[in-house]
C-alpha cells in the first residue's frame, strides 16, 4: 500500500494469512508490513483478529496458508521460540514474567548463558556474574538503572517498573522487532508516560516496533503509521497526521470507509 | 529517559500538567521501609533462616526439657530416623516447587524396594543390578505421573491419588503380600543393607544413609539454583503460562521433574531397606504425608515457585526433633502428631504472609 512504491524492503512482512478456528474465521487474507526503523500501531475492534495476527507473527499461532517474510526472506515459526531466535521479541500484556525470580533471571528465563569451560558444560552451571552484569547494562542503557538490586525479586517491583524490565528484556534480545502488546493497558497515567518513553527511546536505537493499543491518544502520539484492522484484515494504514483519532476509530468500527478503500464483507 | 528529549507530538491534553508532575514513580526507588516490610523481604529471600532457626530454637527449648536430648546419641538417632523421609521430601520437594504434590512417592518407595529384593534375593541378581533396575522402575512410575500430568492435563493431586492406589495394589500383587526377611536379605544380598551401616564419629554413630540424604541434597540445591534447569522448575511453579511465553518447555520439564522424583524414591528404597533392614509391602505407610509436611515446615510453598531443598531437609529434621524431644520429655507418644500438625499450620500461615508481601 504504502510500502513497496518507496523501494523500501519492509523489516517484517506477511502475505495473506488465513487462519480458521472451526467455523470462525481469525484472519482472511490478512497483509502486514513493518519498515525499518518504524513505529506501526495496530489498532482494531475487539474480535477484528489483530491478536491473532500478531500471534502469528510472534510464532504463537501457525497461520493455515499465507506467508510471513523477515527481510524480504520467507520464515515459518512453529513456536515463540523460532521467532525469537530470528531476533521477534514479543512483550505480553501479562508480562510473562516469573515474580518470585530475581530482575536477571525473568531477562534470561529461557536462554541462560552458560558459564565457560567444565562447569558450564558438564556442570550446566549458569554464569550469573555475566547475566547480571548484561542485565544491570542493559537496564541502565534505557535509563531504569535507579534500580539498586538486580537481583530483587520482580514482585517487589510497580507495575511500571516490571513493564520497565519487560520492555528492556525484549529490547535486549529483539534485534529485528519487538511486539509490544497493550504496554500500557494496567498502569496509571505517570507510568503510561514513562513507558511510551521508553518506546521512543526503543525506536531511536532503530528498532522497529508494532504496538498494539486501544489508547488512541497514545497511538497517535507515538505511531509514524497506524495499521486499522477490522474483519479479519487489514482495511488500511493511515498516517496519523492526516487523520483524526475519531477518523480511525470510524474506520476500525466499519462506521466510515477510508478513500479508495471498498470494503468486501 | 530524559526530559530534555524532543517534545512529544501530540501530548493529550490531560497530560500536559505531568511534565510538572513528580517523576519518581517510576524510578526504582524503595518508599516503604518498615522493619516489617525489610523482615518479610530478608525472609523472602532467604526461606531456610526461618526453619533453621526453628530447629536451632526446638533444640534448645528441648535439651532444656528433656536433659538427654543434647546427647550425641540421641541426636544421631533423630538424624536416622528422618534419613527416609528426607529423601522422600527431596524428591517431594521438587514436585512441589512446580505448584505440583506426589501422593505417590511413599508406594514408588516401597515398590522399587519389592523389585530390588525380589531381584536380589529370590532371583540371585547381583545386588547393584538389582539396585539399579529398582532406581529405574522408580523412575518410570514418576515418567507416568509425568505424562499423566502434562499429556492428559489432569491436576498433579487427582494424578499421584490415582496411581498411589494403582501402585499400592501392584505392590501386593507383586510381593504377594509377603516380606522379605533380614536374615535372607543378609546371607543373599548383604549389599541391599549398605545404607544402614555407618561409622563412629564422636562417639555418634552417622550412617551412610545418613551422608547420603546431605550429598543428594547439596547436589539438588546446587542444579535449582545454579542451572538453567533449576530456575525453569521454579518458574513454572510461579507462573505456567509466562514460562511458556518466555520460550521454557513446560511439559518436557514437569516430565523430567516427575521422572527425578521417581528416581530419587527408587533411591531411598535402598536407603530405606537398610534402615529397616527387611522389606515390607506395607512398611512406611505415613512417609507421603510425612514428606509433605517436611517440605511444608521447611518453608516450600505449596502454591509452588518459592522453596528450598536445604529447608526441607531441616523440616525433616525439625519433625524428628519434636517427635523424639516429646518423647524424652516423657510426654505421651499421641500428642507427637499434635505438634507436627501445629507446625504444618504454622508454617502454611508464614508463608501466606511472605506472599502478601509482594503488594
Amino acid at each position: 500500500m504504502t510500502a513497496q512504491a518507496s523501494g523500501v524492503t519492509p523489516i517484517l512482512e506477511a502475505k495473506g494469512l488465513m487462519k480458521r478456528y472451526g467455523t470462525v474465521v481469525a484472519m482472511s487474507g490478512c497483509d502486514f508490513e513493518l519498515m525499518p526503523g518504524e513505529i506501526l500501531a495496530v489498532i482494531g475492534d475487539n474480535g477484528a483478529g489483530k491478536s491473532t495476527m500478531i500471534k502469528a507473527l510472534s510464532g504463537a499461532v501457525v497461520p493455515d496458508h499465507g506467508e510471513i517474510l523477515l527481510d524480504g526472506k520467507p520464515v515459518q515459526f512453529r513456536s515463540p521460540d523460532d521467532a525469537r531466535a530470528l531476533g521477534i521479541e514479543t512483550v505480553y500484556q501479562n508480562l510473562a514474567m516469573s515474580p518470585a525470580l530475581s530482575i536477571a533471571d525473568n531477562m534470561f528465563l529461557g536462554r541462560e548463558w552458560r558459564a565457560p569451560g567444565i562447569m558450564g558444560s558438564v556442570f550446566r552451571k549458569m554464569d550469573r556474574a555475566r547475566m547480571e552484569k548484561f542485565a544491570r547494562d542493559k537496564l541502565s542503557e534505557l535509563g531504569l538503572m535507579t534500580i539498586q538490586d538486580i537481583t530483587q525479586p520482580v514482585e517487589t517491583l510497580s507495575g511500571g517498573q516490571r513493564q520497565g524490565v519487560a520492555v528492556a528484556r525484549a529490547a535486549a534480545f529483539g534485534s529485528k522487532v519487538v511486539i509490544l502488546d497493550e504496554p500500557t493497558a494496567a498502569l496509571g497515567v505517570k507510568e503510561s508516560r514513562r513507558v511510551l518513553e521508553l518506546i521512543r527511546e526503543l525506536r531511536a536505537r532503530g528498532i522497529p516496533i508494532i504496538l498494539i493499543s486501544h489508547n488512541m491518544p497514545h497511538v497517535f502520539e507515538l505511531a509514524d503509521r497506524i495499521h486499522i484492522h477490522r474483519l479479519g484484515r487489514r482495511l488500511c494504514v493511515i498516517n496519523p497526521k492526516d487523520y483524526s483519532m475519531s477518523d480511525a476509530v470510524a474506520f476500525m468500527t466499519g462506521a466510515k470507509l477510508p478513500e479508495g478503500v471498498i470494503e468486501s464483507v | 529517559m530524559s526530559a530534555d528529549e524532543a517534545p512529544t507530538k501530540t501530548i493529550s491534553d490531560f497530560e500536559a500538567t505531568l511534565n510538572k508532575a513528580d517523576t519518581a514513580v517510576a524510578s526504582f526507588e524503595k518508599d516503604d521501609k518498615t522493619f516489617i516490610f525489610k523482615l518479610r523481604n530478608f525472609l523472602r529471600r532467604n526461606p531456610t533462616m526461618i526453619p533453621a532457626l526453628v530447629l536451632l530454637l526446638s533444640i534448645a527449648a528441648f535439651s532444656l526439657v528433656a536433659p538427654r536430648f543434647l546427647g550425641v546419641g540421641a541426636l544421631s538417632t533423630i538424624l536416622k530416623q528422618v534419613t527416609v523421609t528426607g529423601f522422600v521430601a527431596l524428591a517431594q520437594t521438587l514436585i512441589i516447587l512446580t505448584a505440583g504434590i506426589d501422593l505417590s512417592v511413599g508406594a514408588i518407595l516401597v515398590l522399587s524396594s519389592l523389585v530390588m529384593g525380589n531381584l536380589a534375593v529370590v532371583t540371585g541378581v547381583p545386588v547393584i543390578m538389582a539396585v539399579l533396575i529398582g532406581i529405574f522402575v522408580g523412575g518410570i512410575m514418576g515418567l507416568i505421573n509425568g505424562l499423566l500430568v502434562t499429556k492428559m492435563r489432569l491436576p498433579p493431586f487427582i494424578v499421584t491419588l490415582g496411581t498411589l492406589s494403582i501402585f499400592e495394589s501392584i505392590k501386593l500383587w507383586y510381593s504377594q503380600s509377603e516380606s522379605i526377611r533380614n536374615v535372607d536379605i543378609e546371607e543373599k544380598a548383604s549389599g541391599l543393607l549398605f545404607f544402614g551401616q555407618g561409622f563412629n564419629f564422636g562417639g555418634a554413630s552417622i550412617s551412610y544413609g545418613g551422608i547420603t540424604l546431605i550429598l543428594l541434597a547439596a547436589l539438588l540445591w546446587y542444579v535449582l539454583n545454579h542451572t538453567a534447569w533449576g530456575r525453569h522448575v521454579h518458574a513454572i511453579g510461579d507462573d505456567p503460562d509466562a514460562a511458556m511465553l518466555s520460550g521454557i518447555k513446560v511439559d518436557r520439564t514437569l516430565i523430567s521433574v516427575y521422572t527425578v522424583a521417581g528416581l530419587i524414591c527408587g533411591f531411598a528404597a535402598w536407603i530405606a531397606v537398610g534402615r529397616v533392614g527387611s522389606i515390607s509391602p506395607i512398611a512406611f505407610s505415613d512417609v507421603n504425608l510425612a514428606s509433605i509436611t517436611a517440605v511444608v515446615i521447611g518453608g516450600t510453598s505449596l502454591f509452588g515457585g518459592r522453596g528450598s531443598i536445604i529447608g526441607s531437609v531441616l523440616g525433616a529434621l525439625i519433625v524428628g526433633v519434636f517427635i523424639t524431644g516429646l518423647s524424652l520429655a516423657g510426654v505421651d507418644d499421641y500428642w507427637q502428631k499434635f505438634a507436627a500438625g501445629c507446625l504444618v499450620i504454622i508454617a502454611v500461615s508464614l508463608d501466606q504472609w511472605l506472599r502478601r508481601a509482594s503488594q
